[in-house]
């Protein structure tokens, strides 16, 4: 939170300074970008060329953040890499136009396009951990880009170059920039590195910046130090940015207009407070609704008091895990000292970011490792007691559900070997009865039958993860813990899955132990919620509670960070803060539709 | 390769069973398969039917020699050529397929097995167990193989399936290994921590996962070292460790051949041309292999 709040002091000022009067020159303007009819095709291996862009048309102003929504597949990133002349190998422009500052660019060679890329057009990456080469220290890999573009020899030349890459690297909020230049990308954090690839990006002043998910291989409240940043730096030197991103609250936060595309078509387009409040396609209204950060109506009923006299189906006191590190003396805290207890037919959330602990919390839980210290009791027997078989057999009462439904599948068996497999490790059943068992929990996950015989390559990623979730309960476990098991899923598939694993609570009775790092989805699903931060528990209590009286710095920073806020209708108890008053208008038109956004609990 | 479709012309027309229908995907797959792939495929056929029916290709003994008939150039009566006693060299070279191929198949299977049970074991079970096994197989590694199969060839006597043995024996440590390390990887991932979650016991999870999904890489490897092991039988056999004569292996072709070396050079080309193709071979389907599962 201090870290925010001293970047948002060290940008404040800037924010004064004259920017590009976005809605009033629009008009007139060259746009910086524009793309018509645009249509891009891969070939793959002898099979016949396949269109998986139809004719994408739109125009990015100067100064302006259009942002193209989509789900995976939706031709987002690969209309992105078109612009900047990066497309697959096995991608080619079909037909149409991409103009550059009113240029035609659309057949120019890959060494015309040397010229533009970074002086008039610049990618920040999605992967930042990869992004970077790790055998070159940040500053070379700053100060490339400017050797490559000034083309300066000489060690005057080399010097002026070394003060231009400090100040960006100090530009884009890194503390002690002439160390950092000397530092390799591995002694940075995720964040930080971002950063760098950033200031590479802003080093020539481009026109147009095009950020492919800039953010989503980052903890939340770097995501929104860092859409900060961008914002920031675009309203200081107007340049366009083109926002590239699956998460829609993301968009609605940052973006003038939003283009949104499904399976390579445009579906809308429109000033961000238009398509939020009258989205006119369907396939907008869907995706606005199935946004955990935008969708703030749909709130879980609240537990049914008469269960919480019952015995709970987990309890977890006191919970010490430590690991040894080596040629250290002092081992590595991972958990510290984390209790909670959930009351059986509710779910209790985990949330915190990368290193939070919460993970190794789910391992302990599941009994895959032992803690240090401390006791774990699922309905009433001591988890952290038990070795070799018995542990075993206390195993079948709670199942894990992976985060990545494309690792957690074995790829050689069947799904029906997939599912029937538990069953087999603990019951002996007829091969008949077990048949009618794996049919019946495909049939409650929303499978149909003809999907028992392939195998899990073909299948898609929500039908994978209900697979998962029906391995999980082909064993009729009380509890069960989902590892990040909506995060790598789009947000309409989450959005189905999330309402499956209500729907199976009701039915079943089960009690759930939901790890995650959003928010936004913990508040739509969890009835009670423990905000881990290196280790430690922070807060924790009924959801409504944490959300509206966080008792930490940290749980306000993160629920300051979930995106989509802006468009949130007016709650005192959310904390706004600097970026909030950029869109001041939308904030008031959200207000004034009830009917989409319906009132926070 | 082109001319080959017209061998198969019920194939190409449009199938109307099942089982025409799946000969013909086959077929078509197999045709876009690269020439050098198929040839590689076509010597081992080759050599898989002198080793099965020698008396099909060839209607010469291969210890028996013909009086007057000795060390005859290649010609229409003897093809490649006879040796010192009057046999025909490509009949020697047809019965010696059987010795090399089963001895190769031996020590493939050999190293194969023992190989990846250790590396299994090593893998999976990790700390002591694991340390153990890998610095024997470092110890392994670090004789060179051909003096490890000679060691190994003395103490259990001469002899094709000794040979084969040896060979065998000397590929356990690459083996193993390789299919550790793939191991090690499949252990570490979702899948089988969800299969040890969802209460499976160590052996049979080790067996229903990860030994399938570490495989691939190690069935490339035995493809390139049934290669090596033909090579490397008839290396045994050419310094006289293996099948003793008049045994037509040929390794022990090219070493009788020697002698004759400036008067018949067809003793010592042939065959050791024949080891050069099979190896060839093999190393080209192993590379298929390989490059299917990448």
């Amino acid at each position: 939170m201090n870290r925010l709040q001293q970047l948002l002091h060290r940008i404040r000022p800037a924010a004064a300074l004259p920017t590009a009067p976005i809605q009033a020159t629009a008009s007139a303007a060259v746009p910086v970008l524009s793309l018509s009819d645009l249509v891009i095709a891969y070939q793959e291996g002898q099979q016949p060329a396949q269109n998986v862009v139809h004719g994408v048309s739109f125009d990015v102003l100067p100064g302006e953040v259009v942002a193209l929504v989509g789900e995976s597949g939706s031709g987002k990133t690969t209309t992105a890499q078109a612009v900047i002349g990066l497309l697959a190998e096995n991608g080619r422009l079909v037909s149409g136009r991409i103009q550059l500052g009113g240029r035609d660019i659309t057949r120019w060679s890959p060494r015309q396009m040397d010229g533009l890329r970074g002086a008039v057009v610049s990618l920040i990456p999605q992967d930042p951990t990869s992004s970077l080469n790790p055998v070159q220290t940040v500053g070379r890999q700053v100060a490339e880009i400017l050797r490559l573009h000034d083309g300066a020899r000489g060690a005057a030349a080399r010097r002026a170059r070394q003060q231009r890459v400090i100040e960006l690297l100090g530009h884009v909020g890194l503390s002690q920039p002439e160390l950092r230049a000397r530092q390799y990308p591995h002694e940075l954090s995720g964040g930080m590195k971002q950063r760098v690839l950033i200031a590479i990006a802003i080093a020539l002043k481009p026109a147009l910046i095009i950020a492919d998910e800039p953010t989503s291989a980052l903890d939340v409240t770097v995501q929104k130090r860092i859409l900060d940043l961008i914002d920031e730096l675009r309203r200081e030197s107007g340049t366009a940015v083109l926002l590239v991103t699956h998460d829609l609250g993301v968009a609605a936060d940052r973006a003038n207009r939003l283009v949104v595309l499904q399976g390579g078509r445009i579906q809308e387009q429109g000033l961000t407070q238009d398509v939020l409040r009258s989205p006119s396609s369907a396939y907008t209204r869907k995706l606005l609704a199935d946004a955990p950060s935008l969708a703030q109506g749909r709130q879980r009923p609240a537990i049914e008091r008469s269960a919480q006299n019952a015995q709970p189906a987990v309890v977890v006191e006191d919970l010490v895990h430590q690991f040894d590190l080596p040629g250290r003396s002092a081992p590595f805290v991972a958990v510290d000292k984390v209790s909670f207890s959930v009351a059986r037919g509710t779910t209790h959330a985990i949330v915190g970011e990368s290193g939070s602990g919460k993970t190794t919390t789910a391992r302990d839980v599941v009994g895959f490792r032992q803690p240090t210290s401390g006791r774990i009791l699922i309905e009433g027997q001591d988890l952290t007691a038990l070795r070799g078989e018995a542990l075993r057999l206390a195993r079948r009462r709670i199942q894990l559900v992976h985060q990545n439904p494309f690792s957690s599948l074995d790829p050689r068996q069947t799904i029906f070997e997939i599912i029937e497999e538990p069953l087999r490790n603990y019951e002996r059943l007829a091969r008949a009865e077990r048949e009618a068992r794996v049919r019946e929990m495909l049939e409650r996950v929303g499978l149909g039958p003809t999907l028992l015989a392939r195998r899990p390559h073909a299948l898609s990623g929500g039908q994978r993860q209900r697979v998962a979730i029906a391995r999980a309960l082909v064993l009729r476990p009380q509890v069960v813990v989902f590892d990040e098991a909506v995060s790598a899923l789009d947000v309409t598939v989450q959005a189905q899955i999330l309402a499956l694993l209500e729907k199976l609570q009701r039915e079943l009775g089960l009690t759930y132990l939901f790890i995650s790092h959003d928010l936004a989805v913990v508040r739509q699903i969890a009835d009670t919620v423990s905000v881990l931060h290196n280790g430690r528990q922070v807060d924790a209590g009924p959801i409504e509670d944490v959300f509206e009286r966080p008792g930490s710095d940290y749980t306000r920073a993160l629920i300051a960070a979930i995106p989509g806020q802006k468009h949130w209708p007016s709650s005192p108890r959310i904390p706004h803060d600097a970026t909030a008053d950029f869109h001041s208008f939308a904030h008031r038109s959200a207000a004034q539709t009830p009917g989409l956004f319906q009132q926070a609990a | 390769m082109s001319a080959l479709p017209d061998t198969f012309p019920s194939l190409s027309t449009p199938a109307s069973s099942t089982l025409a229908a799946r000969a013909h995907s086959v077929w078509r797959g197999a045709r876009r398969g690269p020439l050098s792939l198929w040839l590689a495929w076509l010597v081992l056929a080759a050599v898989a039917l002198c080793a099965l029916a020698p008396g099909l290709v060839t209607h010469f003994s291969p210890v028996q020699g013909i009086a007057g008939q000795q060390l005859q150039a290649p010609g229409a009566a003897h093809w490649l050529g006879t040796d010192a006693l009057g046999r025909d060299v490509y009949t020697r070279v047809v019965y010696g397929a059987v010795h090399s191929l089963s001895g190769a198949f031996v020590a493939v299977a050999m190293g194969l097995v023992l190989g990846t049970l250790l590396g299994l074991i090593a893998g999976a079970s990790g700390g002591l167990v694991d340390d153990a096994i890998m610095r024997l197989v470092d110890v392994l590694l670090s004789v060179p193989a051909l003096l490890l199969s000679l060691a190994i060839i003395i103490i259990l006597g001469f002899g094709t399936i000794n040979a084969a043995i040896a060979v065998g024996v000397a590929s356990i440590a690459g083996f193993a290994r390789l299919l550790r390390s793939e191991v090690v990887r499949v252990r570490r991932s979702d899948y089988v921590e969800a299969a040890f979650g969802s209460g499976g016991r160590f052996w049979p999870v080790l067996w229903r996962h990860v030994l399938p999904n570490s495989l691939t890489s190690v069935i490339a490897l035995a493809a390139l070292q049934f290669g090596s092991a033909i090579l490397a039988i008839s290396t045994l056999g050419f310094l006289g460790y293996g099948a003793p004569p008049p045994t037509p292996e040929w390794g022990l072709l090219i070493a009788e051949g020697r002698n004759y070396i400036s008067t018949a050079w067809w003793l010592t080309t042939v065959p050791g041309l024949v080891v050069v193709l099979v190896v060839l071979s093999a190393n080209r389907i192993s590379a298929a292999l390989h490059k299917a599962n990448a």
